[in-house]
């Protein structure tokens, strides 16, 4: 069954135009060592995915690229700009350009679905009329498909409707990079598929270029153009779904076994 | 068990709590240095400090009148007695004013509020951040802190002290209407005589000292919840230690500060 669901959209990619570029980068908590020296660029227009066990510092990785932490060592470079260089000015005009879908989600619960949507538009663009919000709204609504909930609250959604919400969240700053933490995680199968297809419209329809965090092999074949795997600190192998894979190497195997095996 | 009794581990077990002690006094004071810079340093988030005004005033106003009220009245029927003792009954109106003006309506009112705003605080921001709402709004160009703490600090700092002041009328009205029920003292001769012995220094303690203690709940509730950790465990933890810690404060606040006015006073 996952076989069937490979990739099918493609974009071109710019291997000459690295939009991420991170060099030597450490980050450690503690006396716990989380990465041990990562190097990593993504691609202009691809969806790059990062596999890794729970707790091997997936999340802590890409919330050093939206400069969320700060790394110990080593740089990271998101569009250019070298993220640890920036004041805060700058690196608040960086972050409209990267959209962050959260793996809870994170949307505020005080705040209804169009409160929420409005949050990023009114906070970082202050010249647009009402008109312009209610339609920059309708847009990223419909585009995740969720035209109906506009006025409902957080806590009326289901996971997949919460996850689409805070994918249209960022959206609607037309961000040039879309961070994913794990988009499936605590999702059924059919809702699973559902965002994945979201991912991919994402990508053709916004011409983003996207990381994609999970442990969820259904969801790494269908969106990615190129996988990494994380384990203990370090990029383990990397390559296409095939290339991953085919190899002997236990920790891989055992993983890939683990998630068609146990889960399906 | 006979472990626990060895002096090694005695010292060890102190060294190890007194280490984390500083390094939370420490990070209370990082804590409150940032609160005071984002308050000064522009962009000003004028809205969500409005609402958050709004939030702490309007939704404390009925819990402020009732207790008020209540201490108002019982505070005169329980004085009553003892007073007419020493035939010194007339005195009534204005022992309840200072009682209330000096004491009970700061002190009252910083209590109810801690346990209302400053667990409520500790609770909604460690839910906040335990869902990664915070990071959310800081990959939105938001800065969290300026945006939720800073405006509920101020909230707090300057609410407490309308809302004691408030306090401090609605008890009065209680005891006069017990007054007036006992004695038939009229409305004029009850508040002629209720302030008579309140001076202006007075009303001024009363606002400052309510203002500490409203920056203190405001600081409690929103570090505990900022700091929040480990899911939903992390936010009950947090609204608990907001409500406990700033009650504990007020307390030694309210110490410190009677010392410091009677020196003022008295010399
Ligand atoms: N802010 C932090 N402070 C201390 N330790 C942290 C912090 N963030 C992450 N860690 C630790 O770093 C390690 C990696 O965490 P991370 O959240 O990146 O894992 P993950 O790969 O995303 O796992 P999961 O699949 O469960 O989300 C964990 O052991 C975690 O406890
Ligand atoms: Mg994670």
């Amino acid at each position: 069954m996952a076989n069937s669901m490979a990739k099918t959209i493609s974009t071109p990619i710019d291997r000459s135009r690295p939009v991420i570029s991170i060099r030597g980068l450490k980050k450690g908590f503690g006396n716990m060592q989380v990465l041990k020296g990562v190097d990593l660029d993504v691609y202009h227009g691809e969806n790059l995915v990062v596999l890794g066990r729970s707790g091997s510092g997936k999340s802590v990785l890409i919330k050093i690229m939206a400069g969320l932490l700060k790394p110990d060592a080593g740089t990271v470079s998101v569009l250019g700009r070298d993220i640890a260089r920036l004041n805060t000015k700058e690196l608040q005009a960086l972050r409209t350009r990267i959209g962050f879908s959260f793996q809870n989600s994170a949307l505020y619960d005080g705040m209804d679905v169009r409160a929420n949507l409005e949050f990023p538009l009114v906070r970082n663009k202050r010249h647009l009329s009402h008109s312009q919000i209610d339609a920059a709204i309708a847009k990223v609504l419909d585009d995740v498909g969720l035209s109906q909930t506009l006025y409902q609250m957080p806590s009326e959604l289901s996971g997949g409707q919460r996850k689409r919400i805070g994918i249209a969240r960022t959206l609607i700053l037309q961000p040039e990079i879309m961070l994913y933490d794990e988009p499936t995680a605590g999702l059924d199968p059919v809702t699973s598929v559902e965002i994945n297809d979201l991912i991919n419209e994402v990508q053709e329809r916004y011409h983003t270029s996207s990381v994609i965090i999970t442990h969820d092999l259904t969801c790494a074949k269908a969106t990615g153009d190129r996988l990494v795997m994380l384990s203990e600190g370090q990029f383990l192998r990397q390559g296409s779904f095939e290339e991953v894979f085919d190899t002997d190497d236990p920790k891989v195997k055992n993983f890939y076994n683990y998630n068609f095996i146990a889960g399906s | 068990m006979a472990y626990n009794f060895h002096p090694y581990y005695l010292n060890k077990h102190l060294n190890m709590n007194f280490g984390r002690f500083f390094l939370r006094v420490y990070a209370i004071w990082q804590f409150i240095t940032r609160f005071f810079r984002e308050v000064l340093l522009p962009p000003y988030e004028y809205k969500e400090i409005i609402n958050q005004f709004f939030q702490v005033g309007i939704r404390s106003l009925s819990i402020i009148t009732l207790t008020g009220f209540i201490t108002g009245v019982v505070f005169t029927k329980q004085s009553r007695s003892s007073l007419a003792e020493f035939g010194a009954a007339s005195w009534l109106p204005s022992l309840i004013a200072i009682a209330l003006i000096r004491a009970l309506a700061p002190l009252v009112t910083a209590l109810i509020i801690a346990g209302k705003v400053g667990s409520n605080i500790g609770a909604e921001l460690g839910s906040m951040k335990v869902t990664e709402q915070i990071d959310a709004m800081e990959v939105s160009s938001t800065n969290p802190f300026k945006f939720l703490v800073a405006s509920r600090i101020l909230a707090t700092t300057a609410i407490v002290p309308v809302l004691a002041i408030y306090m401090g009328f609605v008890g009065l009205m209680g005891a006069y209407m017990n007054v007036h029920h006992n004695e038939q003292t009229s409305f004029t001769s009850f508040f002629q005589s209720a302030f008579m012995k309140i001076t202006f220094l007075d009303v001024w303690v009363l606002l400052l000292k309510s203002a500490v203690y409203g920056f203190t709940i405001g600081v409690a509730g929103c570090f505990n919840g900022y700091n929040a950790d480990q899911g939903t465990v992390g936010v009950g933890r947090a609204a608990n230690t907001a409500v406990v810690v700033s009650m504990f404060l007020i307390f030694i606040e309210e110490m410190i500060i009677v010392q410091l006015v009677n020196y003022f006073k008295h010399g």
